[in-house]
């Protein structure tokens, strides 16, 4: 066997270790690759500073599941870390069963940088309401159709930061994080219908499919992957509101050098099989 | 009359919901809110069904000891023992099982969390593998396909700031915000064509197949 089908024929778990080691390495020494930041990204942030601070909410929804945390909860906390500086409130839904554990996690674990906020006067938890497309459209309505308590039972009524909040029209912005689909249904029913602002942060894989939404408007703007949540890391960090640890910008480097492994192995590939390929032609010809 | 009732309430609800969407005013708006409250109800049952489903399809092939039966077995021991878990919390902490410090929290974060995170991990490895051995300029498409794929991934990964990565970086959200866009677009546009379509079938009852 020539030296290229040896190539062509690599064991993959040489390629799982140089995976791990591009992984891994980053973390241990940070490279601080150079990040710019995109106008989507860029979008998204701007639209938050424009909420009045003690004014109408943000509302989040955390549609993901423990899966795709990597890329998303690392929006959840710059999201929650931006309004919580800032004084902005927060409404937190989930219309995906896992995302109600998912804000609860994101909660919990910026909740302690920030002791002055409270459940009911600077955020409202509303937990996880099945049936996407009729709890979307009943936010129009009334939060209280879907959400007669909060996610701890509390009627919302009673919670001081929900007195003058009924539907979208006292909703200054959503920004949907999704692991799904769910963004689209977001844009049929509160875009087009109530005309309610979004903004939305998915995977890195499932980006490309909302370009479409972004160019139209209907998304005012969108943090995509873990890229996307970097950039609004940096965001936050240069109008100086925080100092904490920047997860998503510490991850980018893992992410840039597999990102370069894998092309490298793709190059590397494609040599071995045009080589190979022409080793055959020769062998044929010269019999 | 089996199945006339459900037609009739399909086109009833349907025709209801969509002249509340374009005329969202008295009484189309507090019809609709009743069949969003109804609407939400129902969901809540849909995950009962799906419960029912899922554990009578894995109990039968169980009892039956199919091949791969031990999958079932283990998915109906923590089906169970997550079930209960959640119970448990929710009597415990007064209707929210997921309260910071309850049981059901603890399952989720250390177990649920890692676990799930850990399976989406492992397919860096599997696209990595397969990237070397697929990804091959075999054809005109592919070749098409992998220069735009090395284009992208190179405009997007960040290695230092010169003229040649900001021109790649520029490239690539060209090429997201057009070719790609145009592409996407059209799949939406037929697939929203397809969704029309489709919706009237149902409510007008020419398509029935969700009633077997």
């Amino acid at each position: 066997m020539n030296f290229w089908k040896k190539v062509m024929k690599l064991n993959r778990r040489w390629i799982f270790l140089l995976i791990a080691l591009a992984v891994f390495i980053p973390f241990l020494k940070p490279l601080r690759l150079p990040l710019s930041i995109t106008k989507p990204a860029k979008d998204v942030f701007d639209a938050v500073e424009s909420i009045p601070p003690e004014g109408p909410p943000l509302l989040i929804a955390t549609d993901y599941a423990p899966s795709t945390a990597p890329e998303l909860d690392p929006m959840l906390y710059a999201l929650l870390r931006h309004c919580f500086v800032t004084k902005r409130r927060v409404m937190l839904l989930a219309l995906y069963p896992q995302g109600a554990g998912m804000a609860q996690a994101g909660l919990d674990f910026i909740l302690p940088e920030f002791p002055d906020v409270k459940s009911g006067e600077d955020y409202v938890f509303l937990g996880y309401q099945p049936g996407v497309q009729a709890v979307v459209m009943s936010l129009g309505e009334d939060v209280r159709l879907a959400f007669p308590t909060d996610a701890y039972g509390v009627s919302l009524d009673s919670l001081p930061m929900m007195e003058h909040v009924r539907n979208y029209d006292d909703i200054a912005l959503v920004v949907d994080l999704a692991g799904s689909s769910i963004p689209i249904t977001w844009v049929i029913y509160a875009v087009a219908r109530y005309g309610q602002r979004l903004g939305v942060g998915v995977t890195a894989v499932s980006a490309a499919q909302y370009y479409p939404y972004l160019n139209s408007g209907q998304f005012i703007g969108m943090l995509g992957g873990l890229k996307g949540a970097a950039e609004y890391e940096i965001l936050i960090q240069q109008k100086g509101y925080t100092e904490a640890r920047q997860i998503a910008t510490i991850g980018m480097d893992s992410q840039s050098i597999a990102h370069l492994v894998i092309l490298a192995l793709i190059i590397i590939g494609n040599i071995a099989f045009f080589a190979s390929k022409s080793h055959k032609k020769k062998g044929t010809s010269s019999k | 009359m089996r199945r006339q009732i459900p037609l009739i309430l399909t086109f009833l609800t349907g025709i209801a919901i969509f002249i509340a969407f374009f005329i969202p005013h008295k009484p189309f708006n507090e019809v609709q809110d009743i069949l969003l409250d109804w609407a939400i109800i129902i969901a809540g049952f849909a995950l009962l069904l799906g419960i029912h489903s899922l554990l009578r399809k894995h109990i039968t092939h169980i009892k039956k000891k199919d091949g791969g039966w031990g999958y079932s077995l283990i998915l109906t021991f923590f089906f169970v023992g997550v079930f209960t878990v959640g119970i448990f919390s929710a009597i415990q902490y007064k209707g929210y099982s997921l309260t910071p410090g309850s049981l059901l929290y603890f399952v989720y974060d250390y177990m649920v969390i890692p676990l799930s995170a850990t399976m989406f991990a492992l397919l860096a490895f599997f696209i990595a593998s397969a990237a070397y051995r697929a990804f091959r300029a075999r054809r005109l498409n592919a070749t098409l396909l992998l220069i735009a794929a090395v284009v992208v991934m190179l405009g997007r990964v960040p290695i230092m700031e010169n003229a040649f990565f900001n021109f790649l970086s520029r490239f690539s959200d060209w090429f997201m915000f057009i070719p790609q866009m145009a592409a996407k677009r059209g799949i939406l546009i037929g697939v929203a064509l397809g969704a029309f379509a489709m919706s009237l079938r149902i409510i007008l009852g020419i398509e029935r197949t969700y009633l077997q």
